[in-house]
């Protein structure tokens, strides 16, 4: 993997001093994005490719921080020198959205107005907010049409707004693990993840920075609830099974069946680095996104505008955001008669396999990308 | 190896075609009808169960949709393409007059090719005790995908009987060569135009 690493990366800031009114109402008068660039963009910046993230994702998606060498990008697998999307060819941009923590304005930023983190009063963003602010990122760029907007899960969320919002902007949308708009049942996995951290006591209404606190249970559970969500029946049988800890105790409660002790590893992991605003957000992104929604629930009237060419992306054993639900976006695409492909890749894990090294997977983005115009 | 040689019921088909039409091809393999069918200028999209053909569709840049022929056309509009074809794919179905059925509610026509078993060969070669075996039924018995074995008359007789109306019939040797006359004694693959009855 790493002789194809695009190498040591450096993160950026890009800082708007142009104010973003958000669709919840509230205006950002200055606010920022961290994002990372791998690749050359050529002259006539028609190579550019956005890669957008998904829940817990952010700008750092390919390569590594010279002075952190095990900090490799979420997605390095896919982006680099001769891989499927290559960095020879390509210019990648890796960009943190709004609401993030990982250096873009989100709740743990200052707020101007009070000089403390934003905290709970950092306005809740929707993909669209996400979108105009990824576009103004690209007009910083010199960057008037992407190539190719790319997302797994929330991420390909945003590559769909981005052909409905701005289709003039987008050659190629590549959606993946998606879905046109969350079922209740996705909205209620959201929402228990958003009680754990909300009815956490160091949450303090969201505001837990001013009290040097972190609500880590509240995010620990909320992770390992969806994480349980992104892996498969098979593949938690296959690798967990009924399997115990050599060490484990019996009847009592402690850590005793491997896939506990898993999902608490993941838990503690996640909870030790994320911000739990951050996280309600993400949530609620999704929970509110569904293009159709203006268009009477008419996806394919939502999409009649778009412009973009599509590959549509779908893994057998991801019931999170089953292919049935990658169909409806091809149908409605279909109906419009846009230009559009669907792979439904037969994996074994779960919705997580939009991020794994899957050769098939990667020979149909690489195929797809190859015949990319630039 | 060029199509023309490969696939001599692509000449036929495209024939049918204009340039602005919209075409679905079912089981559309790597999509070479639907290149070829790019280069005149019509819009297509394949359906295609096959992940290796899938790909090999994608690398050749034509529009793809995984899926079987079911669950594929269950998801479209009624008449949301101008011409829908089953490009020798007819005698692997075994609902048969569901998928016809289907294929004339998303299209405006169909067009369906397929080996003609009455095809003076292989009547020969039941004749001779064994079961055919040629161009156009490249298959051995024990490892042949087609479940459904007819001939033009028989299909002829089952679009009378479902009231679908034959437009346009092309038929074809093994050589590619078109048959003029006693054309289900002598045609290899038979490729025809059929629409609804209105």
């Amino acid at each position: 993997m790493s002789e194809r690493s695009i190498g040591p990366v450096t993160a950026r800031r890009f800082v708007c001093a142009e104010p973003i009114t958000l669709a919840a109402g509230v205006t950002l008068p200055t606010w920022e994005l961290a994002y990372e660039t791998y690749g050359t963009l050529n002259a006539a910046r028609s190579n550019a490719v956005l890669i957008c993230h998904a829940l817990s994702g952010h700008h750092h998606v390919a390569g590594y921080y010279a002075d952190d060498p095990k900090n490799i990008g979420w997605w390095d697998n896919l982006i680099g020198p001769g891989k499927p999307l290559d960095t020879n060819r390509f210019f990648v941009v890796g960009v943190n959205n709004l609401g993030g923590c990982h250096g873009s304005t989100g709740p743990s930023s200052l707020n101007p107005a009070t000089g403390e983190p934003w905290g709970a009063d950092f306005p809740v963003v929707t993909v669209s907010d996400w979108v105009r602010a990824q576009a103004k990122l690209a007009d910083a760029l010199g960057i008037e049409s992407w190539a190719a907007v790319v997302g797994g899960s929330l991420g390909g969320m945003q590559a769909l707004q981005w052909a409905i919002d701005l289709p003039e902007r987008v050659r190629h949308a590549l959606v993946i693990a998606a879905a046109p708009w969350l079922t209740a049942e996705n909205i209620a996995f959201n929402d228990v993840a958003r009680q754990a951290i909300i009815t956490d006591p160091e949450f303090h209404g969201g505001n837990f920075y001013r009290y040097n606190a972190r609500p880590t249970r509240g995010l620990r559970l909320a992770r390992m609830l969806g994480h349980i969500t992104y892996l498969s029946d098979d593949q938690m049988a296959e690798k967990f099974g009924r399997k115990r800890r050599p060490s484990a105790g019996s009847y009592g409660f402690g850590v005793e069946f491997e896939i506990e002790s898993y999902l608490r590893y993941q838990g503690d992991k996640f909870a030790g680095w994320f911000d739990a605003n951050t996280y309600l957000l993400m949530t609620k992104a999704l929970d509110y996104f569904d293009p159709a929604e203006a268009h009477g629930g008419d996806l394919a009237a939502a999409l009649a505008g778009a412009r973009a060419k599509f590959l549509v992306v779908a893994f057998t054993t991801d019931w999170r955001f089953s292919p049935a639900r990658s169909r409806e976006i091809v149908n409605a695409l279909v109906k419009n008669k846009h230009a559009v492909s669907y792979s439904e890749i037969t994996s074994p894990h779960g919705h997580d396999a939009f991020l794994m090294d899957d050769h098939y997977y990667h020979a149909v983005l690489a195929a797809y990308l190859r015949n990319a115009e630039i | 190896m060029t199509h023309a040689l490969k696939r001599p019921d692509f000449a036929v088909i495209a024939g049918w075609m204009k340039p602005g039409e919209s075409v679905l091809d079912l089981g559309c393999g790597a999509g070479e009808l639907l290149q070829l069918l790019a280069a005149r200028g019509l819009r297509g999209w394949g359906i295609e169960r096959d992940p290796g053909h899938v790909l090999a569709a994608i690398e050749n840049g034509v529009n793809v949709i995984q899926s079987n022929l079911e669950a594929g056309l269950a998801g479209f509009e009624d008449n949301a393409f101008d011409h829908v074809v089953l490009s020798r794919t007819l005698q692997t179905v075994r609902h048969t007059q569901q998928i016809l059925a289907e294929m004339l509610r998303v299209g405006h026509e169909a067009v369906i090719s397929f080996p003609n078993f009455a095809y003076w060969k292989n009547r020969m070669a039941v004749l001779n005790g064994r079961m055919p075996v040629s161009e156009d039924l490249p298959y051995q018995w024990y490892d042949t995908p087609n479940v459904r074995f007819f001939t033009m008359l028989d299909f002829e007789g089952l679009c009378n009987a479902m009231g679908i109306v034959i437009r346009d019939r092309q038929v074809l040797d093994e050589r590619g060569n078109t048959v003029t006359e006693e054309h289900n004694f002598l045609g290899s693959l038979a490729v025809y135009r059929i629409g609804r009855d209105d």
